[in-house]
């Protein structure tokens, strides 16, 4: 006679230690599987790679700085999708939305850079790329809002349309031959402490603490919640849904112009159709990870840069192919993501029937 | 006479999570019998019979059919024992014809010929006093009608044991007594039948035994013959209950809502409302009766200002200011700013009156956060009121910082309805607002409706369940697929009065709308 072996069912929620303690665990159990599966392709002992890993995000004082920079301009763009996306408006345009703050604050230092006196050419480097990405932002919201038409299509062909400006941008203005821009520092964002990007940590770790206060104590957070949750509930309480949403897209468009200023004015000093780098997608996971929860994503931003900085490393010091970060990379992730059904549901091994012949 | 078992539960057990759903259930059903097995929401029966027909498995415990152990692992399982479940939501597809969807998913050797299958099902129908059309598409097909389809449907794979979970919560009085007709010629077929109700009069007037459960426990099993109201009622509650409610004579009654000739039409240009109009009075409980869909949703949420209306007319008069205001074509957002204190308790409780994911402070602000100039959130306010409500009413939940979506169905009905008369309205609206709601949960919303009325507040209150209507309310306005059928008082008028008055064809009644 058939029976079943095992079935599955939904937890109670569990207590905050156990939680960890199961996240803990599937992290250590990712690194094992990463370790056999680097045995198994590469014949190299996985300890070292690990070693390589750690030393290609901290090995030098450069490295450390190159990581927080990283991790400071990621979490700025994830920071600017989250409101969208706590209002379930699944923006994957923070890509466009920065590079075209990018190259609103290109053109500024390029075109005024010699004309305006420096204080003023920040205030209006700062005044394009968050106009430029609200702009961007606002297009698809807009249309989102009058005819419900659909944001994710919509911003996705948003970054494409920021992408061929750039390059054209590049191809008409640069008098190089090259097609490149040489960089500008002169015209960049201030330097302090003589550390090149301790502005911009200094400007994310406040904007972290902005956005987690926006989201979580402001009439507009809760207000971004209600429109999230249930669109009926906000329409029964009078919400105007139409305002909530255009609104928030403009606070998300105007990070990402920080996202884009950062980017250029306070680090690369120039601009190619690549300077953001799938930041605007891999926010996304950052922001997930997360929970939408701004503090918590400061964790999984850097989570997520120490393995592209680590991966990269272990490609260069065992002379692997790329690939072999990204199988890393995907295989940690794939058991962090893995875990929530394991703290959402439980797995019952059914009672042998012997058991119960007794009756 | 011994008749023969037909399908026994031995300690079956079934938990989610930490909570147990059914625990230790036994259970008999014999050949030629309707079983009803009754009890308050939540209290496990729909779990149980989801065991039977395979939807569900049981942890513990063991499922004789016909005296022999099985194992039900899926709806197939369940069939190929010949048991057949009609659940409380009807799985057919729309744009197919009666038969189609019976034979939907049927694999019978040789070619498919549907005029075999037609006449198959209206031999099926013939034989028990089915009035069904076997190619009459399901979407031209009333609710009652497609319930018919759901058990040939069953009946057509051969099904001799028959659970139906709650078949009488969609059904007019008359519909009702046609369903309990062929479900006796059934019995009399020598067919098991298992019936999920919570409503006494009809276990009392259909069924040979009853079983009772209660919070997932087996009480014990009753013959329906030697039991009644009261006693029946005390099982399922656990402590002696009275099943009155007291209705005080309205006074004081002014016009406070006015509707004159309102339609609306939806968006594939078919009326939902046709010339509604009617008089809420404060001081009184004005109910209304009518078939599920039948417009009250629409008429609710047009006075709301949640629907768009494409004719007539919503007068609010304030009484305070003494005032007429027009609320047709206002946001809930310029009702209120207009001073009318309208409180809406929707039919949706999860999805319109409340976010389920936040916790019952956040939801308590849903209806005050705009309140002062800064753009900062003021918890302390809703947090006094939330503890209020879970102390007033009773609300069971760990604290107030729960999400409403783990509260059970008449816990989350309470912090909703709470809420709404924490705003001292002037106009309550209530739909359906005890469904799936347990009695003692039913009974303190009713209470807490009639206190409202006392207060002099005109309530409007949709509900299904027609004993109550005509218990609880003052006038009943009948609406039969979007006008208004009658208005008739619930002192005086009948259930099947009502009844036949929701079935009302608005053609047959000349003269428009009455008042």
């Amino acid at each position: 006679m058939k029976k079943a072996n095992f079935h599955i069912v939904k937890r109670e929620p569990m207590a905050w230690y156990y939680n960890l303690l199961v996240r803990v665990i599937s992290i250590i159990a990712s690194l094992v599987v990463c370790a056999v599966v680097i045995m198994l392709l590469t014949k190299k002992n996985p300890i070292e790679i690990y070693a390589s890993m750690f030393k290609g995000a901290f090995g030098t004082n450069l490295r450390i700085w190159n990581f927080l920079q990283n991790t400071a301009i990621l979490l700025c763009v994830a920071l600017a999708i989250t409101p969208a996306f706590k209002m379930k408006f699944w923006n994957i345009g923070a890509e466009g939305q920065v590079l075209i703050g990018g190259l609103a604050t290109v053109c500024v230092m390029m075109f005024l850079g010699d004309s305006l006196p420096y204080p003023v050419l920040i205030l209006v480097m700062i005044a394009a790329s968050v106009a430029a990405s609200i702009i961007w932002a606002v297009i698809p919201a807009f249309f989102k809002a009058m005819w419900n038409t659909n944001e994710t299509l919509f911003t996705l062909m948003m970054n494409y349309v920021a992408m061929q400006l750039v390059a054209f941008f590049l191809k008409y203005f640069v008098k190089s031959g090259s097609g490149t821009l040489a960089p500008m520092p002169d015209f960049g964002l201030p330097v302090i402490f003589n550390q090149p990007y301790l502005l911009n940590i200094i400007i994310v770790a406040v904007l972290t603490a902005v956005v987690y206060i926006y989201l979580k104590k402001t009439k507009h957070g809760y207000e971004i919640s209600v429109v999230g949750e249930s669109e009926n509930t906000a329409k029964y309480i009078g919400i105007n849904v139409r305002k909530v949403i255009i609104r928030t897209l403009v606070v998300s468009g105007a990070l990402c112009g920080i996202a884009g200023l950062l980017l250029v004015g306070g680090t690369n000093h120039t601009i190619n159709t690549s300077t953001v780098g799938g930041r605007g997608f891999t926010a996304i996971m950052v922001s997930w990870l997360a929970k939408f929860n701004p503090v918590i994503m400061i964790f999984t931003s850097a989570l997520i840069v120490f393995f592209e900085k680590g991966a990269g490393q272990v490609s260069t010091d065992f002379r692997l192919p790329d690939a072999i970060s990204d199988i890393v990379t995907g295989i940690i992730l794939f058991f962090i993501i893995g875990c929530e059904f394991f703290l959402q549901y439980k797995i019952l091994i059914s009672r042998n029937r012997k058991e119960n012949d007794g009756c | 006479m011994e008749k023969a078992p037909a399908i026994e539960l031995k300690n079956i057990s079934k938990s989610f999570g930490n909570k147990y759903a059914n625990k230790n259930v036994n259970l008999t059903v014999n050949r030629g019998e309707i079983l009803s097995i009754l009890g308050e929401n939540g209290s496990g029966k729909t779990t149980l019979m989801n065991m039977i027909a395979g939807i569900y498995f049981p942890d513990e415990g063991q499922i004789f059919v016909d005296g022999k152990e099985v194992v039900i692992r899926s709806p197939k399982d369940a069939f190929q024992y010949k048991i057949g479940m009609i659940h409380q939501h009807f799985k057919l597809v729309d744009v197919f014809s009666a038969t189609e969807n019976i034979v939907l998913g049927l694999k019978e050797k040789g070619k498919f010929n549907l005029k075999t299958a037609a006449g198959r099902v209206k031999e099926i129908s013939d034989k028990y006093g089915f009035d069904i059309d076997p190619l009459k598409k399901i979407h031209e097909m009333s609710v009652s009608e497609k319930q018919t389809v759901e058990i040939i449907k069953v009946l057509y794979r051969g099904a001799d044991i028959l659970i139906l979970d709650e078949p009488t919560a969609v059904l007019t009085p008359q519909e009702t007594q046609k369903l309990f007709a062929v479900l006796r010629k059934m019995r009399d077929d020598n067919k098991a039948i298992i019936i999920i109700t919570h409503k006494l009069h009809e276990v009392l007037s259909l069924s040979d035994k009853v079983a009772v459960l209660r919070k997932g426990e087996y009480i014990g099993t009753v013959e329906t013959a030697k039991t009644n109201e009261s006693e029946l009622t005390e099982m399922m509650v656990g402590k002696k209950i009275s099943l009155n409610i007291d209705r005080s004579e309205p006074k004081d009654c002014e016009e406070r809502l006015v509707i004159k000739d309102l339609s609306c039409i939806d968006r594939e240009g078919v009326k939902i409302l046709d010339d509604v109009s009617f008089t809420a009075y404060s001081g009184e409980i004005l109910g209304i009766a009518g078939i599920a869909g039948s417009g009250q949703r629409e008429l609710l949420e047009s006075i709301a200002g949640l629907q768009k209306v494409d004719k007539g007319e919503i007068e609010y008069n304030d009484p305070k200011t003494g005032k007429k205001e027009n609320l047709r074509d206002k946001t809930p957002m310029q009702i209120r700013e207009l001073g009318v204190r309208l409180s809406f308790v929707p039919e949706d409780r999860l999805g319109m009156g409340l976010v389920g994911n936040m916790d019952i402070i956040d939801n308590m602000m849903l209806r005050s956060y705009r309140k002062g100039k800064s753009m900062f959130l003021e918890r302390k306010a809703p947090k006094d009121l939330a503890e209020k409500i879970i102390n007033d009413l009773e609300v069971v939940t760990p604290n107030a910082k729960t999400p409403v979506r783990r509260l059970s169905g008449g816990n989350i009905q309470k912090v909703l309805v709470g809420r709404e008369i924490a705003a001292a309205p002037t106009v309550l609206m209530a739909a359906y607002p005890v469904r799936g709601l347990d009695i003692g949960a039913s009974y303190t919303i009713y209470n807490l409706l009639n206190k409202q009325k006392e207060k002099g507040v005109a309530v409007i209150f949709v509900g299904e369940d027609l004993d109550v209507l005509i218990e609880l309310c003052d006038r009943i306005l009948v609406i039969g697929s979007g006008s208004v059928t009658g208005v008739v008082d619930a002192r005086t008028v009948t259930k099947e009065e009502i009844g036949l008055l929701m079935t009302k064809n608005k053609n047959a009644h000349e003269g428009g709308t009455q008042n």
